[in-house]
């Protein structure tokens, strides 16, 4: 069915269907309609929407309530974001599924809460301390924010990790049309197939779609930040916490083939190489159609795990590798790492609370 | 082919509400591709708001109107700030009671004393405004703003509203004719 829909609306809307039945959250400009559209629906799911006292309480409420078997979500800005950090890497650390929402506005700090950026990218992925395992998908519009909601979702779900979708405030506030899907497909955490006195939390199968019990669900389990053992305890001694760091590590290069997601539009014959993310590449593809030269371009859907070897092989060989987006260069930055030989990186950037311009990125075209 | 409208006024005008009817009728009731923006926050209190909307036969990449093929200016700072602004070749429509300009190419348009004499509540402004520029541009059939509004609007108000966009088709249709002749 064809709606015209928000982009947040479009995000609380998959988030019911992917079966989110808990949100806890603070309301934050440019965020909030995600929050007032779950808070609405939610109880008549059968679901609960709890609004708490601030982001740290928000984190931790949905950890807990997913802890508990609940697949949970919450959505937030920038400074909302940045209190979430500790409770993204508990969530990291313990294994436990949650999606959280960042609709990026101007920073730092209170920054430009009613004008879009795309300011976090770099903390999406490295905002919490420590090495830690974390999907990133970044959608360019309504119809791929419902999408990408939905795939959230399910890779928390079956990876047991914390996905973060970043949208932005063009991407929130903005309306299109969506076909909504009739039927959508969820998958449902496996519970454990062994006894509860054979079960262990954090046991060797730990892969898309291991099983894993939930708090009171009649297992023994116990969870902590601190780095433990397969049981769930605490240990300080040095091959259990390589162990440790090589399963949350494991957790996603195992599946990067699976996590890869981009739009890409090749050219043989362009000696330039267009990479871009989010609402920014609706510019950059624009000005792809403006102009008559040949032009490579790569969109990413899912910015983390990077897609390291696939802009290696694009870019390989091309005299420029255009980089466009809405912030000081932290895509660029990234993109540089794959790139070989004298490969010229052009870095396009704004950083105003306004969308760039096709016309801004035709320039350096 | 894609057409960029920019509608644009003071905040409480009802531009965002009209944004949304209009990309809704386009959109869901013509089949065509559709965004809509606008702007948000303090700016859009006071001052010269503005709601837009991107209307195409195929896929919509930038999202926000960079050369505006249609604009309709509600108050004197909005169409001060935003008639420079436009395409060569682009329409101004413009409300003849609170704007005033020497311009000719500008079409100036009784929506808001069409909405007051006529519906009798200024508050349909928007909507007159809707049922002329779907008289006097290709962009919307008058039937499909009425099917959005009868989705967007509150059914108390739905009459009101219906009114208001006949009128506006009315007033459309005799302007052009006018202009024209």
């Amino acid at each position: 069915m064809r709606r015209l829909v928000s982009g947040n609306e479009a995000c609380a809307e998959a988030a019911l269907r992917a079966g989110i039945r808990f949100f806890g959250g603070y309301p934050i400009t440019p965020s909030t309609e995600i929050a007032e559209l779950m808070a609405e629906e939610l109880p008549r799911v059968g679901g609960v929407f709890m609004q708490m006292e601030d982001e740290i309480a928000s984190i931790m409420a949905i950890v807990g309530a997913s802890a508990a078997g609940v697949p949970s979500m919450t959505a937030t800005s920038g400074p909302g974001f940045s209190l979430m950090q500790e409770g993204i890497g508990y969530a990291a650390m313990t294994e436990i599924p949650v999606v959280v929402v960042d609709v990026m506005r101007g920073g730092p700090a209170t920054g430009l809460p009613t004008k879009g950026s795309q300011g976090d990218l770099q903390q999406a992925r490295w905002g919490t301390h420590g090495d830690h395992p974390v999907v990133v998908f970044a959608p360019r519009g309504v119809e791929e924010t419902f999408a990408l909601t939905l795939r959230a979702v399910d890779v928390s779900e079956r990876l047991r990790v914390p996905v973060i979708l970043l949208t932005d405030e063009f991407i929130g506030h903005m309306r299109e049309i969506v076909s909504f899907p009739s039927r959508v497909e969820v998958y449902h955490r496996q519970r454990p197939r062994v006894a509860s006195s054979e079960y262990v939390h954090y046991a060797e199968e730990n892969n898309y779609n291991a099983p894993y019990a939930s708090y009171g669900g009649g297992y023994a389990i116990h969870l902590t930040g601190l780095t433990h053992r397969a049981d769930g305890f605490p240990i300080n001694d040095a091959p259990t916490i390589r162990w440790n760091n090589e399963r949350l590590r494991a957790k996603i290069e195992d599946n990067l083939a699976y996590l890869e997601d981009n739009y890409i539009d090749d050219d043989p014959d362009a000696d330039t190489l267009i990479v871009a993310v989010g609402s920014s590449a609706r510019s950059a593809y624009e000005a792809k159609l403006l102009t008559d030269k040949p032009l490579a371009y790569i969109r990413l859907l899912t910015l983390w795990p990077f897609p390291d070897a696939t802009i290696h092989r694009l870019a390989r060989g091309r005299k420029r590798v255009v980089v466009p987006e809405m912030n000081d260069g932290q895509l660029c930055r990234e993109v540089q790492r794959c790139l070989s030989g004298d490969t010229e990186l052009v870095s396009v950037t704004r950083n105003d609370g306004s969308m760039l311009t096709p016309q801004e990125v035709l320039e350096v075209l | 082919m894609r057409t960029e409208i920019r509608l644009s006024g003071r905040g409480g005008q009802g531009l965002i509400l009209a944004g949304i009817v209009l990309a809704e009728a386009c959109g869901v009731y013509e089949d065509k591709q559709v965004v809509q923006t606008q702007s948000y926050g303090p700016e859009a209190r006071g001052g010269a708001s503005r709601a837009e909307v991107i209307i195409s036969d195929g896929q919509i990449r930038y999202p926000q109107a960079y050369d505006p093929d249609i604009l309709v200016a509600l108050s004197q700072p909005a169409f001060d700030r935003f008639a420079p602004k436009i395409k060569k070749s682009g329409l101004i429509f413009a409300d003849s009671f609170y704007v005033h300009t020497d311009r000719k190419d500008v079409v100036l348009m009784p929506f808001s004393e069409t909405a007051r004499n006529e519906i009798g509540r200024e508050v349909v402004t928007n909507v007159v405004m809707l049922g002329a520029l779907s008289a006097v541009t290709d962009i919307v059939k008058l039937e499909s703003l009425k099917k959005a509004l009868k989705h967007r609007v509150r059914s108390a108000f739905l009459d009101l509203n219906l009114r208001a966009v006949d009128a506006g088709y009315k007033l459309g249709k005799e302007i052009w004719k006018k202009r024209s002749s």
